[in-house]
C-alpha cells in the first residue's frame, strides 16, 4: 500500500466537499427566498466543515508541513481532485437543486461505507459526515420532487438540469488505480461500488419528480484525476486571490 | 404572470426535553414538510432546539385586540385567584 494513493483518496473527498462548498456559497445575497438562502448556506458551511477535516488529515498524512489552509488556498488547479460535477456553475436554483442532490446521495453512500475503514481518523469524519449529508440528500429530494412534478416551467427548468448534470456522473464511479489500493488495503471503498447505492436513491426520486432519466452517453469527465473543466481556474481565482495577494494573511 | 406566495408559517421551537414548545418566528414554504425544513435552517442553526412545530398561520384564531377591556381587565381586580393567600405547611417549600 502506498502512501500517495492514500492521501490521493482523501483529497478527492476533501475537494469534492471544498469546491462545493464555495460553489454553494455563491447564493449567498442571491438566493429565491430567504429560508433557501439560509439552507443553502447551511449546506455550503457543512461541506467546508466537511474539507476543513479531510484537508487536515491529508495534510498530516502528506507529512510536508502543509495544513489545511495551504491545502485549500495554495494549489493550483490542476492538483485539485474533485469530481468535474461539483465545479460546474450553480446555473439557475433547479440546477443547484439537482446537482446537490445527484451529489449528496453519493456522498451518503460514502460516509456510509467509510466508517469502516481502517483509517480510523477518516471513520471518524465520515462518521459525523453522515449526519450532515443525510439532511443535504433529503431536502434536495424534497425539491426535485416539488420542482420536478411542480408547474411546467419548473418541470422544463429541472429536466433540463438533469440533462445536463447527468453526464457527469458517470465520473463517480469509474474505475481507477487509486481506488482499488485503497479498497484493497482496507483504507477505503472503491467508488464503482458505490453505484447500487447511488441509484437506489437517485433513480425513485427522479422517477416521483415525474423526470426522464437520461441515457448513459460515453463522456467521462476527469475532474478526479486532476484533469478539469475551464471553470475551475475561475472559482479558485476568487477563493485563492487573498492568500495569493497577501500570503499567510489572517484574521 | 401571477405571482402565488408561498403561505406563512408560525414556528414553534423546543429548547430542550422536557420544556414546552415557544413561537420563535415564522418562515414561508409550500407545503408543512417544506416548512419544517425551513424553520430548522433559519430558526435551529445555533443549537436552539431538539424539536420543532409548524402551524400553517392561517389555521390560528386570535383574539380580538379591540375587545381587550372586556376579555381581560376583569382580572385585574381579583387577586384572590391567585394562591398567595392559603396558609401552607412548612414542608412544602417554593410552592
Amino acid at each position: 500500500m502506498t502512501s500517495a494513493a492514500h492521501l490521493e483518496y482523501v483529497l478527492r473527498l476533501a475537494d469534492n466537499a471544498l469546491i462545493l462548498g464555495q460553489r454553494l456559497s455563491e447564493w449567498t445575497g442571491h438566493a429565491p427566498v430567504l429560508e433557501e438562502e439560509l439552507a443553502l448556506a447551511n449546506v455550503a458551511l457543512d461541506l467546508i466543515g466537511q474539507s476543513r477535516l479531510l484537508l487536515s488529515h491529508a495534510g498530516k498524512l502528506e507529512a510536508a508541513g502543509r495544513d489545511e489552509d495551504q491545502l485549500a488556498f495554495l494549489r493550483a488547479d490542476h492538483q485539485y481532485r474533485n469530481l468535474t460535477l461539483v465545479e460546474l456553475p450553480n446555473g439557475d436554483f433547479g440546477r443547484t437543486v439537482v446537482r446537490n442532490f445527484l451529489f449528496a446521495a453519493f456522498q451518503r453512500a460514502l460516509w456510509e461505507a467509510l466508517p469502516g475503514s481502517t483509517d480510523l481518523d477518516l471513520a471518524a469524519i465520515a462518521e459525523k459526515s453522515l449526519k450532515e449529508t443525510r439532511y443535504h440528500l433529503r431536502h434536495s429530494a424534497e425539491w426535485v420532487v416539488r420542482l420536478g412534478d411542480g408547474t411546467d416551467e419548473s418541470h422544463a427548468r429541472m429536466q433540463s438540469a438533469v440533462a445536463f448534470l447527468w453526464p457527469y456522473t458517470a465520473e463517480f464511479f469509474t474505475a481507477n488505480a487509486v481506488d482499488s489500493e485503497v479498497a484493497a488495503a482496507g483504507l477505503g471503498v472503491a467508488w464503482a461500488d458505490l453505484q447500487p447505492a447511488w441509484e437506489a436513491a437517485v433513480l425513485p426520486v427522479l422517477v416521483e419528480a415525474t423526470l426522464a432519466i437520461p441515457a448513459q452517453t460515453a463522456f467521462r469527465s476527469c475532474g478526479k484525476l486532476g484533469t478539469h473543466s475551464e471553470h475551475l481556474g475561475h472559482l479558485l481565482a476568487e477563493m485563492q486571490h487573498l492568500q495569493r495577494a497577501h500570503p499567510g494573511a489572517q484574521w | 404572470m401571477e405571482r402565488k406566495e408561498w403561505p406563512l408559517w408560525e414556528v414553534f421551537i423546543r429548547s430542550r426535553n422536557g420544556l414546552d414548545h415557544k413561537h420563535c418566528g415564522s418562515v414561508h414554504a409550500p407545503d408543512a414538510p417544506m416548512a419544517l425544513q425551513a424553520a430548522r435552517d433559519v430558526y435551529t442553526r445555533r443549537q436552539e432546539g431538539v424539536s420543532i412545530w409548524v402551524v400553517q398561520a392561517d389555521q390560528i384564531h386570535a383574539s380580538d385586540p379591540d375587545a381587550k377591556p372586556e376579555m381581560f381587565d376583569p382580572a385585574d381586580d381579583k387577586i384572590y385567584r391567585h394562591p398567595t393567600f392559603y396558609k401552607l405547611p412548612d414542608e412544602v417549600d417554593h410552592m
